[in-house]
């Protein structure tokens, strides 16, 4: 009895890992995501209330010794925000005279799905969570996935009622991003220590330094063009360093998203127009 | 009767596990680790009912938990098929009657079952970290597993034992 399941088992993983996206196990998997979604969302609404507390006890906690910086920070954001807002303007003016055309741009072209996270497998295996929106909503695979504080990840797999999220933690997914202080580019993905980002193949001629903001580039080439539109905050730099033999800068990113268990609740950005 | 309400009991049992794993226990982490219900679960009731049932109870709890992450399916069936059965084999032979079996059981299921996890993502080519697994991840899962173990498995007892009558010789009989 116990050979056959461990067989059967064996079979489920073969066929599931040969087969296509769209094969005919994934459809059966994709079905029976959707009978479980309805129970995964009850149970993380009744767990919701237990997790808020736990959150609020944690966050008063930090509170105290946040409230001096954040506040300094308010203060030093307050002035960029004035001179950002002068620049818009003037980025505006000087795009209608040029008549510019922009690549898509994030958020004006893109319809917002907001969704749950409400499963998610073991953080040390796998880094996917599965969230209740799917392809009923328009959500299709490599759909950006943002939240307040930033680029989440992107979505892998769709079902009619649930897709999966891979976040930009998983060693297999990088974003082009850019140094917003110095305009430096590089690859952002998954770094060394846990829950942190590196940002690689930045060029050994550019600037970067701690405290600077990585946003994704969003580059554009002919008819191909990068999934993350420009512009989505992906963390702050926390080392940056060089040395004699590597041929790029060594940089540290530390994301604005907590991957954790606060991950409760996600954008994904469905394009308002597709390329066909 | 009791054949289908047995089944019916741990399929239920199991389905919560499952559920509650996937959506609520996956979150928590702590030290660096997550708790695991379902093989908590598993742990009871392959020590309660034997390793035919905590085979079958494996393989349905993995088929649940890759169907909801969208996971690849019958890795966790796989892992958990073997896990139910080891500990079902140990409960019918050297764990029977012990007080410490199902902390021995959590204790080795749960270092066994991530090893394994490790070596079959690695084998299907994804990317796993063995220091985040086995360094920052195993520690924690150990000891929170231990410390869920007695909540969990007199949980388990009590559904098991539900609607059923206690078992007591009801004639003696004279042997010689």
């Amino acid at each position: 009895m116990a050979g056959s399941l461990v067989l059967l088992s064996v079979v489920l993983i073969t066929i599931y890992f040969r087969e296509p996206v769209g094969g005919g196990l994934h459809g059966v998997q994709s079905g029976g995501a959707t009978v479980l979604r309805p129970f995964e969302v009850g149970a993380e609404r009744v767990a919701r209330p237990f997790r808020d507390a736990y959150g609020w006890f944690a966050g008063v906690l930090h509170a105290k010794s946040e409230n001096g910086r954040l506040r300094k920070e308010v203060d030093a954001y307050s002035a960029l925000a004035t001179r950002n807002a002068n620049a818009v303007q003037q980025n505006a003016q000087l795009k209608s005279l040029l008549k510019y055309v922009s690549a898509p741009q994030f958020p004006k072209n893109f319809d917002p799905v907001a969704t749950d996270v409400i499963s998610r497998p073991p953080a040390e295996l796998a880094q996917q969570v599965g969230i209740a929106a799917g392809s009923s909503s328009g959500i299709r695979i490599n759909d950006p996935v943002v939240n307040a504080d930033g680029l989440v990840g992107k979505v892998t797999q769709v079902a009619s009622h649930g897709a999966e999220v891979t976040l930009l933690t998983d060693p297999d997914l990088m974003a082009t991003a850019v140094d917003l202080r110095t305009q430096a580019t590089g690859l952002v993905g998954n770094g060394q220590g846990r829950g942190t980002l590196i940002l690689d193949r930045v060029s050994k001629s550019d600037d970067v330094k701690a405290g600077d903001l990585i946003v994704t580039q969003g580059w554009h080439y002919k008819k191909l063009s990068s999934i993350f539109p420009a512009g989505i905050p992906v963390g702050v730099v926390t080392s940056a360093s060089v040395n004699d033999t590597d041929l790029y800068w060594q940089v540290q990113v530390s994301p604005r998203v907590h991957f954790g268990s606060s991950l409760q609740s996600v954008l994904v950005l469905v394009p308002k127009s597709r390329p066909h | 009767m009791r054949l289908l309400v047995e089944p019916a009991k741990v399929g239920v049992l199991v389905f919560v596990a499952a559920i509650l794993q996937v959506s609520i226990f996956s979150t928590l982490q702590i030290l660096g680790g997550a708790p695991d219900v379902v093989l908590l679960t598993l742990v009871g009731i392959a020590l309660l009912r034997g390793s035919i049932y905590g085979a079958c109870a494996g393989f349905f709890a993995g088929l649940l938990i890759d169907t909801a992450n969208l996971g690849t399916l019958g890795v966790t069936s796989l892992l958990l098929t073997i896990a139910g059965y080891w500990i079902g084999r140990y409960g019918e032979t050297t764990g029977r009657d012990r007080a410490h079996a199902p902390f021995v059981s959590v204790a080795v299921a749960t270092i066994l079952v991530q090893f394994g996890a490790l070596f079959l993502h690695y084998m299907l080519g994804d990317p796993v970290s063995a220091r985040v697994v086995l360094l920052d991840a195993l520690p924690a899962k150990v000891g929170l597993n231990l410390l869920l173990t007695l909540p969990v498995y007199a949980l388990t007892r009590w559904v098991l034992g539900l609607g059923t009558a206690p078992e007591g010789a009801t004639e003696v009989q004279l042997l010689g």
